[in-house]
């Protein structure tokens, strides 16, 4: 088995992308896109704004301004291009036979793949990450529309920003995102697919029920188990022939929307990949930001716990769902103080669990302080989205499936939007906003990144209003992101959600686990400890590791029909026998079956012959069966060895047979006495 | 190993379907219903039969059900809680959502009825909790070695059949079925398995049912009409399913005609059984999966809320009353007032338990019906028979019975002569066992077993390897442009048949291992021993008369290089002739055939000639062969060959000298 890891997680929005060899067969984990790297933008300008980036002398205005700090005007004024995983493109697509996507983000990317010619691969994604997935495609898509309407049709297919001399004197910042930290980023760049290509990427995804079987030309079976960071994501486990795989993305033990992390369904398997993790950085910027976080929150894990299932509800005991709870509790605390005071709230996060949660809370914060705001959901697929989330109760958390068992909506936006507490519109234009409109209110609406989407106009709007707040995610670079809406009177409040699994985690999980091998990413290996019992393979980005097999062998199963048709011999130690059949491979397994040719009594005798005969031996046996002949004298020189000799057949037809140490050679023009002969040697040697 | 079927419920007859089938020690209860034809202790299985002690929760691994209908869950209350069973219950989740609704609905119409309830409200509420919701497709380990999935089954919403596997051995439970997709409801979905046993339904087993189209509309004119010349229309179904699909039909149809007419829900329940639609609306077909964002097709637009006031009020009206069959409760109620007026119509399913109301008003024409000793009811009012029913028909129950191809077949769940009928098609037509158990009966049936080796890597690619096989044949081609003549083609047919060939090899104590033929005396450690044949023998020769006269080289002289090559060519040309198989291979001086290696011999004693055989002359010319044990028949008969052929050494004698 091979493994490649070509870009490590970059948290909730940027999953991590592996490439995997297994039984021959190359398995591409995940294919997101970078949109952090938007922030290199600037969003569609307001009409007064002066458009510069082609200027002939903004080069040099630019080079004067390098020791500043980042303005507005450093940002590249075009229509945007999207980062993909940067040695995506060096890998042939056309020999990547499987695809396996864990998650919407992690399925961005995936248009480019499907696009490319030749590309044949199976995709396999999740029911409900399928259709989440292509709603945001469609959002990304329908939201750089406004880019392309504004900048007219691309004249050029290499735009002039990404010409070197104009990269050469970006400033350290914005060369970081172009180029990436070694400068080997730069082939990422691609402009954005194409609804078409969306809708084309849709056509050759399979999509997956929970837990559903999936075989791969009859040798790996697939399965995606939930893995609680989102609706429909899932973590999968691969089984091959040789190998037992569980790749495990970034994992949520207990969600408060989406199905738990589902990891009993990942035992039994022998090699686990760890891939994404909920970084500490991302946690410890919380703590600058002054938003709530508390790092010593999670358990110890006394090493005596030994019961499986004592050790699997350890697992899920933690508070970290109450602790989610708690922070959108203080969003919406916040959120009730800025509309108190006059301003509204603007919530560009995209994640569909937090903004369901938010919806929730909020709504009844509202109530209970009676005060009368509007919360109006903006993007052009938010009414598909919350409609989905209604009718997938397979993917959602047991709390929430209680409800479809007593018969209530799953979630309650459906009843805020009957009941006009929440309005949902495709645009800021849309005509029914602009009827319904009313200040202060709260706000949910793509994009996170402040450069795509209705969040810009908004933001344009409030952004000198030093009572309005903007809640961003952390992860964001907020002094990047924010720079087109300088200066900024607003309230930000930058929260850091739960987008994975703890370090502190993964030792425990791996007791529970019980797997023989271990696969984690190199730069965290310090910070984990992880017991002797299991081997631990280190990877780091774009490099490949080659993992040795712990089976040499496959194993086959017989039928029984064939099997007791077996004719045994048996040696010193062994018996032995030969078998004959057509091996068929189904559902990972190789299976013996009796052929179309049952094997027939000509088979009966031995083709494979070892040990020495001996002359005298083969002569009595001879004589056995009516053939006589005489030993011949050992012919001298150099072949003159005990057992060689010549055996002269006289009666009933003439006959030679030289016995050799290495080898016996019959003479024989007659049919029955050859035959015969070789039914005395048989005899006299081990054979089958 | 054998698998042990026990029907409980559903042998030979419709109601209280209940399976209990034992694979490779586990043992699984497939659904646990009650039958409606009967208020004693007949409705339910006979659980004793599981297990004389009443420990259920060791005699049974799981309990399976299908579907929410009645004859399939409604004694499973009584199972759990009565009777005490507290392992694992499987269901999808709509059935999951929907069976307490139904259970619900029967115990309150039980108690109408004055019967002892058996269960009661609680006990729905508490065996609900046992229940493990399962998705399609989803597989579910429920022991180390049990495994179960659900598959599509289009029968009502969240219908599944079960695919469950032990060990080796696996087997289908279909529940109900429908293999044609209806107005709300996809056709049964299922993989190609391979089964040991397939136990299906057989509810139409003789019945061929053409589309459902033109029963639709027989539908909608009969409840149009009625409506129209100012009659009440009472269609008595179960709160769910039948109350859905035809409510959508007629929502579609009122809207297109405009119609003003009221559509009424006897109780909230069908109501609040409409939300629970909505939610689940990604287990209907998938016309209407497409509609969740827009409009739900569960949102009823036209459908109000019954009051019992309402049975007497004047103007006509579209009532949908439960429970169905009429086997009492409200249905009832309606019908005592509706049925003897002319002008009334009353819609019955496709399927009505013996027993019920229902079912007498479909068999024949009767004028009046006995509810008990006092009460008689004038029936005046027309009868209208839903024609289509959410079951498959016989050519459905075919069609999945070949596409499974199970090694042996189960019918329950329909009536005993028909099934009988459909037994002898599925053996005759398709050759597979087929048994229809009556209640209480066990069918014992062998299953598949593997044996478990290691096969080493070895073996494993030598089974990959081609082992292409080339024939000749002379196939006759028609071509389409010719009219009539077809010209024979000598084609040369490649047969690609592998065939995996090697040795087992056990040893004590350890595990059985399959190795290639060349892998194994490096295992034992031994050395090979070729035992090989060789014969050289004379093959006669024949010159033409012209060459005769002159002056003869002898037969040495001429086998040099050149010639050596055209003898064997010569050679290889009539044993291709001969020999229907084969690889032969013209090597240039050697000829090859398997292991079979012919040489011209020049040598005058050569050891592998026999002493007495012909003299060696100059017409002779000496072929030198040489074969290994495996091709002893194929050699004999190339020397026979050979032996009968004479070599024609004709012209190109002549252009050599």
């Amino acid at each position: 088995m091979k493994f490649t890891c070509l870009r490590k997680g970059g948290g909730f929005h940027f999953p991590a992308c592996h490439m995997l060899n297994v039984s021959g067969f190359r398995i591409l984990l995940d294919c997101p896109l970078d949109l952090s790297s938007l922030a290199f933008f600037s969003p569609v300008p307001v009409a007064h704004e002066a458009h510069k980036s082609l200027d002939t002398d903004s080069v040099i205005r630019k080079k004067q301004k390098m020791e500043k700090a980042l303005d507005a005007n450093d940002l590249v004024h075009a229509e945007p291009w999207y980062k993909t995983v940067k040695s995506l493109h060096l890998w042939d697509a056309s020999f990547i036979d499987v695809v396996l996507i864990s998650s919407p983000m992690g399925m961005l990317g995936l248009p480019y793949l499907t696009r490319t010619k030749d590309f044949s691969a199976k995709i396999y994604v999740t029911e409900a990450t399928a259709r989440i997935g292509q709603l945001l495609m469609e959002d990304l898509v329908s939201m750089h529309m406004e880019f392309r309407q504004f900048y007219g049709p691309e004249d050029s297919c290499f735009p002039q920003w990404l010409r070197w001399e104009e990269l050469e004197v970006l400033q350290y910042e914005m060369k970081k995102i172009a180029l990436g930290k070694d400068c080997e980023e730069l082939g990422a760049w691609m402009p954005l697919y194409s609804a078409d290509d969306v809708k084309d990427c849709m056509r050759k995804v399979q999509t997956l029920k929970y837990a559903e079987e999936a075989c791969y030309n009859g040798t790996l079976i697939i399965k995606a188990f939930s893995s609680g960071l989102e609706i429909g994501t899932c973590n999968w486990t691969i089984n091959g022939p040789k190998r037992n795989i569980a790749y495990i993305t970034n994992s949520i033990f207990v969600s408060t929307h989406a199905a738990d992390f589902d990891f009993v369904g990942l035992r039994g398997n022998d090699l686990i990949i760890y891939s994404d993790f909920f970084s500490l950085g991302a946690a410890e910027n919380m703590e600058n930001d002054n938003t709530y976080f508390d790092p010593v929150a999670s358990l110890n894990f006394s090493d005596d716990v030994n019961n499986l299932e004592e050790m699997s509800a350890s697992l899920l005991k933690d508070d970290e769902s109450t602790e989610e709870m708690e922070k959108l509790a203080f969003i919406c605390t916040c959120a009730l103080d800025s509309v108190r005071g006059g301003g509204s709230v603007l919530i560009p996060i995209d994640r569909l669990g937090i903004i369901l949660g938010l919806l929730e809370q909020m709504s009844v914060l509202l109530e209970s302080s009676s005060a009368k705001v509007p919360m109006y959901i903006i993007s052009s697929v938010a009414e598909e989205l919350l409609a989905f989330t209604n009718i997938i109760p397979e993917w959602l958390c047991k709390q929430r499936q209680e409800k479809l068992f007593s018969g209530e909506p799953l979630f309650e936006h459906a009843k805020l939007i009957k009941e006009r507490n929440i309005h949902v519109f495709p645009a800021v234009h849309s005509p029914e906003l602009l009827t319904n409109w009313q200040e202060p209110c709260i706000i949910f609406s793509p994009h996170w990144s402040l450069r795509l989407g209705p969040v810009v106009h908004l933001l344009r709007h409030w952004c000198s209003d030093p009572n309005s707040l903007l809640v961003l995610e952390s992860g964001v670079d907020a002094d990047i992101a924010l720079l087109p809406f300088k200066p900024m009177a607003m309230k930000v409040l930058q929260c850091s959600f739960l987008s994975g699994m703890r370090l502190q985690k993964v030792q425990p999980l791996l007791k529970t686990l019980q797997p023989k091998l271990v696969l984690f990413p190199k730069d965290l290996r310090c910070k984990i400890q992880i017991s002797e019992a299991n081997t631990i393979f280190l990877y780091s980005e774009s490099e490949t590791l080659r993992i040795p097999s712990s089976k040499n062998s496959t194993e086959i199963e017989i039928a029984t029909d064939l099997a007791s048709k077996f004719h045994w011999k048996t040696l010193k130690q062994e018996t032995i026998t030969r078998l004959e059949g057509e091996l068929f491979m189904d559902y990972g397994k190789h299976r013996l079956l009796s052929g179309s040719h049952p094997a027939d009594s000509k088979q009966q005798r031995p083709f494979v012959h070892w040990g020495s005969p001996d002359s005298k031996g083969l002569l009595t046996e001879l004589s056995k069966i009516g053939i006589n002949g005489t030993i011949k004298k050992v012919r001298d020189d150099t072949e003159s060895e005990s057992a060689a000799g010549v055996v002269e057949i006289h009666e009933p037809k003439k006959a030679v047979i030289h016995v050799g140490e290495t080898g016996t050679v019959i003479i024989s023009a007659d049919e029955n006495l050859a035959s015969h002969i070789v039914k005395a040697i048989d005899i006299v040697l081990d054979g089958i | 190993m054998a698998i042990d079927c026990l029907v409980l419920g559903a042998g030979q007859e419709v109601g209280k379907s209940c399976v209990v089938v034992s694979i490779n020690g586990k043992r699984i209860m497939f659904d646990c219903g009650m039958h409606m034809g009967y208020t004693d202790s007949r409705r339910y299985p006979d659980f004793s039969l599981i297990s004389k002690t009443g420990d259920f929760d060791n005699a049974l691994t799981c309990v399976i059900i299908t579907h929410f209908h009645l004859d399939h869950i409604g004694a499973l209350p009584y199972f759990t809680e009565v009777c005490g069973y507290r392992g694992p219950v499987y269901m999808t989740y709509p059935t999951k959502a929907l069976a307490p609704l139904m259970l619900e609905d029967y115990r309150k119409n039980m108690d109408r009825r004055g019967e002892d309830g058996q269960f009661t409200s609680d006990h729905i509420t508490e065996c609900m909790k046992k229940v493990i919701p399962v998705d399609l497709k989803q597989t579910v380990q429920v022991d180390k070695d049990l495994q179960i999935r659900a598959y599509y089954a289009g029968h009502v919403l969240g219908a599944a059949m079960f695919y469950a596997k032990v060990g080796d051995a696996a087997m289908v439970y279909t529940g109900d079925y429908n293999m044609t997709p209806d107005r709300h409801l996809g056709a049964a979905q299922i993989d190609r398995l391979q089964l040991d046993l397939l136990i299906t339904e057989s509810t139409y087993a003789t019945t061929i049912r053409d589309s459902r189209y033109g029963r639709e509309r027989e539908f909608l004119k009969a409840v149009h009409n009625c409506v129209a010349a100012g009659g009440k229309v009472l269609i008595p179904t179960f709160a769910l399913g039948r109350a859905q699909e035809l409510c959508i039909l007629l929502e579609d149809y009122w809207e297109r005609m405009n119609l003003k007419v009221p559509i009424y829900f006897s109780s909230g329940l069908t109501i609040q059984a409409n939300m629970y639609y909505k939610m689940l609306i990604n287990w209907t077909s998938q016309k209407i999966k497409e509609t969740y964002a827009t409009h739900n097709a569960f949102d009823f637009k036209n459908v109000q809320n019954f009051d019992r006031s309402l049975i007497n009020a004047p103007g006509p009206c579209v009532l949908f009353a439960t429970p169905g069959m009429i086997s009492g409760g409200f249905s009832l109620e309606v019908f005592m007032q509706w049925a003897p007026s002319e002008i009334n119509l009353i819609t019955l399913p496709g399927y009505c338990v013996a027993g019920t109301i229902g079912h007498k008003l479909m068999s024949g024409k009767p004028t009046k019906i006995d509810l008990d000793k006092d009460t008689q009811v004038d029936v005046r009012c027309q009868i209208h028979q839903l024609s289509f029913s959410p079951h498959t028909d016989a050519k459905g129950i075919m069609d999945l019975v070949k596409f499974l191809s199970p090694k042996h077949a189960i019918l329950v769940h329909g009536e005993k002569p028909k099934m009988a009928t459909l037994k002898e098609r599925i053996q005759s037509e398709l050759g597979i066992q087929c048994y229809c158990p009556a209640n209480n009966d066990t069918v014992t049936i062998p299953t598949t077993h593997y044996v478990k080796a290691d096969a080493s890597d070895a073996f494993i690619k030598s089974c990959l390897n081609p082992n292409f096989k080339f024939s000749k044949s002379s196939s006759v081609d028609k071509s389409y442009s010719g009219s009539n003549d077809s010209k024979a083609i000598p084609g040369l047919q490649v047969s690609d048949e592998r065939v995996a060939e090697g040795i087992l090899v056990v040893e004590k104590g350890k595990k059985a291992k399959v190795i290639h033929q060349d892998e194994l005396l490096h295992m034992l450690g031994e050395n090979k021993h070729e035992v090989q044949f060789a014969y050289c023998f004379p093959m006669r020769t024949e010159r033409l008369e012209k060459t005769r006269s002159e002056d003869l080289p002898s037969a040495d002289d001429l086998l040099c290089g050149l010639d050596k090559c055209t003898l064997i060519s010569l050679l290889s040309t009539k044993l291709s002739n001969e020999l229907s198989d084969g690889n032969i291979q013209d090597l240039g001086e050697q000829l090859q055939v398997e292991s079979f290696c012919l040489s011209i011999c020049l040598k005058d004693n050569c050891p592998h000639r026999i002493s007495d055989s012909l003299q060696n002359d100059s017409e002779v010319v000496f072929f030198c062969c040489s074969w290994s044990v495996a091709d002893e028949m194929l050699a004999w008969k190339i020397i026979s060959i050979m032996k009968n052929y004479t070599l024609p050494l004709e012209g190109r004698l002549q252009v050599r000298i």
